[in-house]
């Protein structure tokens, strides 16, 4: 009988556990353990599980990652330097360690605290108890299961005031000679009436197999804003699978603009708690495939109090045969009167061998409530590229630019101007590569 | 400059046009009249290279070219523009970006330097002046949300910053108010010159008070039923299209069926 797959994580976990972060402290190897245990019973998920209906990981389970070596790669600036925004405070993690040398740091200013996770499970493990662990739900989530057990690096960002700049997480992941996995786990803590703006960029140097499989809890106090933006453009033989928890208390803001370009196989799962009256998300995003392409977006807004609303906006491009997943979830818990909640979902197939399959998932237990779903999927206007053409533009260009206008109607919403360029620059650069988007 | 040669199109095998014989020679202003779904409309989209017209029989001929063996992008760069008659939403896509990525690329092909920011609003601003318009029209999105008289005046301004060599206007006076009227005849007028051609497609005479074309065809069931100068559609103004023979077998033409 052949092993369970599960069983080369199981082995890592024991072998490593010892030297992992925070195991002199009992809560952090109580956790570990806990997420192991739970890896262990839950597996990895397969199409017969609801929430995988459509994401099959097969390719993923099959392979077999191994921990990153813990020399140190030569990346240097210059690598880097294309991928940071010119105006942000910038942690870079090179497969999920932190280089100080890499970052620019020096100009944070002193009520925002961004460090390393595995040296604050060392070092400060009192300032991440009330968090770590506590804002993500480990049901059901075998990859978040296995990141809990084997987390040794991410970024922890703790905001007390008005922070202007934007706070930017690089996180490069550099070639192997065998495949790896890099259990990322960061903590975006955002105290009583504060705000800021924090950006997440996964990129790749040279390529190759790997899984980045990150976990990201954020907790946003009373009042609180917080705008937190996200980069995926991991190497084309990648498998991303990210799952971000947030918790919103009464008055918190919270605004997500995610895109998605890279990666063999990708998931961005997004789990928000409206906890507190008049607490408000905003999900937008924009996942761009071609080739084999496995792009999926998973969404669950729980309202679990009365007065919060939610906007999700989604909007996908599907070229050759990739595939494109967006699953909705919104649940009105009782008592979670005036509720606002609207969901969309809009999306250009431009072959019929692109497929996309789309399902909100709507669960009201309240009655005063205002809830909203939509869902399209569409080739390019022809009337549209006609006129183009009329004008002098050729095929490819006019499909560009009638692309990049449906996608550019979310990417208009980021702000500041360096954010949204980072995310226009990115798509153009996708989608110049892209010799299909011509037609067949 | 333009010749058609017994042109005959139809669509989902419908036939539409049957026969049209047409010569437009450069520096001349052509009108095309005609009852509703006489072919007009489908006469300027085959000349544009639209999709879902096919072609059974006859030829185009733009400066001696076959222009139905290219494609809408070349015809552009060869110089010809067709003014909508509805023009198209263009949501997300600006009209600057729009307006400067059209000039540019025929500019391109005709191999001239592209323009720069700064050359292409200097541009922008003359034709805007010369038409008396503002530039709010081109901070939207192209089209989206404007009134119709606002999307012809945008065709007409495109017409004046590409500068083809044969404008198709295809019913661009329909809807509009007097002051509209006047800004698409200014536009219209300002690009005569001996070496470029107008052919508009209109209902009414009130646009030829004010651009006077040199012909006036009739198109009825398909065909060029009459042709004659300006004083023909006056006539026809007096009479409605009650006089021209708008059977499809008239003057001697093959059936549909034969045509195709």
């Amino acid at each position: 009988m052949t092993a369970r797959p599960e069983a080369l994580y199981l082995d890592d976990y024991a072998n490593r556990k010892a030297a992992l972060p925070g195991g002199k402290f009992s809560w952090v190897a109580n956790l570990r353990e806990e997420g192991i245990a739970r890896f262990d019973a839950l597996g990895f998920a397969t199409p017969k599980h609801e929430e995988w209906k459509y994401t099959n990981l097969k390719p993923l389970v099959r392979t077999d990652f191994g921990a990153a070596s813990s020399t140190v790669s030569d990346i240097t600036q210059d690598c880097v330097a294309p991928h940071l925004l010119a105006d942000a405070h910038c942690l870079v993690f090179v497969d999920g360690h932190l280089r100080p040398n890499l970052s620019r740091l020096v100009q944070i200013p002193a009520d925002v605290r961004a460090s390393d996770l595995a040296k604050l499970l060392e070092t400060e493990p009192d300032l991440l108890e009330p968090h770590l662990g506590r804002v993500a739900q480990l049901d059901g989530q075998a990859p978040l299961a296995l990141n809990t057990a084997l987390m040794n690096g991410g970024a922890v960002v703790a905001v007390h005031g008005q922070v202007a700049e934007p706070i930017q997480l690089l996180f490069f992941t550099t070639a192997q000679d065998r495949p790896v996995a890099t259990h990322l786990r960061n903590l975006l803590i955002a105290a009583p009436g504060s705000s800021a703006t924090v950006l997440e960029t996964h990129v790749s140097a040279g390529g190759g197999i790997y899984w980045t499989n990150a976990a990201t809890e954020v907790s946003c106090a009373a009042n609180s804003s917080l705008s937190h933006f996200k980069l995926q453009a991991e190497s084309v033989d990648a498998f991303h699978l990210a799952l971000t928890s947030i918790h919103l208390s009464a008055g918190a803001r919270y605004q997500n603009f995610a895109m998605s370009h890279g990666a063999r196989l990708s998931r961005n799962e997004i789990r928000v708690a409206l906890t507190g009256e008049d607490g408000e998300c905003q999900l937008n995003g924009v996942f761009l495939g071609r080739g084999r392409q496995h792009l999926d977006t998973t969404t669950m807004i729980d309202h679990q109090h009365a007065g919060s609303r939610s906007d999700q906006f989604y909007k996908g491009v599907l070229d050759d045969g990739a595939h494109g997943v967006f699953q909705g979830k919104i649940i009105v818990r009782p008592g979670a009167q005036r509720t606002n909640a609207h969901q969309l979902n809009k999306n250009l197939l431009l072959t019929p061998t692109a497929q996309m399959d789309s399902k909100p998932e709507l669960e009201i237990h309240a009655d005063d409530v205002k809830c909203g779903h939509g869902a399209a999927v569409g080739d390019l206007d022809a009337e549209g590229l006609f006129y183009l053409r009329a004008r002098g533009l050729d095929e490819t260009s006019a499909r560009q630019m009638m692309i990049a206008a449906f996608i550019d109607e979310l990417i208009a919403n980021v702000t500041p101007d360096s954010a949204r360029n980072h995310f226009s620059g990115s798509a153009a650069e996708f989608l110049d590569g892209d010799s299909s988007v011509a037609g067949q | 400059m333009l010749e058609i040669r017994d042109l005959h199109v139809t669509v989902n095998e419908k036939p539409i046009l049957n026969g049209i014989d047409l010569k437009v020679r450069a520096g001349e202003v052509h009108a095309i009249m005609g009852p509703n779904g006489s072919g007009k409309s489908t006469l300027a989209h085959v000349l544009a290279g639209r999709d879902g017209y096919a072609v059974g029989k006859g030829s185009v001929e733009f400066d001696g070219r076959d222009l139905l063996a290219l494609s809408p992008e070349e015809r552009a760069w060869e110089g010809i523009f067709l003014a909508f008659q509805y023009p198209v939403e263009l949501p997300g896509v600006g009209g600057m970006n729009f307006l400067k990525s059209a000039l540019n690329a025929v500019r391109a092909h005709r191999g001239q330097p592209e323009f720069d920011a700064v050359e292409f609003l200097r541009l922008v601003r003359t034709k805007l002046k010369q038409l008396k318009m503002d530039d709010a029209l081109l901070k939207r999105a192209v089209n989206v949300g404007f009134s119709g008289g606002e999307k012809k005046r945008n065709e007409v301004l495109q017409m004046a910053v590409l500068e083809p060599r044969l404008a198709l206007l295809d019913e661009t006076d329909s809807g509009l108010d007097i002051d509209a009227l006047r800004v698409v005849a200014d536009g219209i007028n300002s690009l005569r010159s001996p070496d470029r051609a107008v052919v508009m497609i209109t209902h009414y005479q009130r646009l030829l008070d004010l651009v006077v074309p040199d012909q006036v065809h009739v198109l009825a069931a398909g065909r060029i039923a009459q042709s004659g100068g300006k004083e023909l559609a006056l006539a026809l103004e007096e009479s409605g299209y009650g006089g021209i023979d708008t059977t499809v077998g008239a003057a001697g033409a093959p059936t549909p069926s034969a045509a195709i």
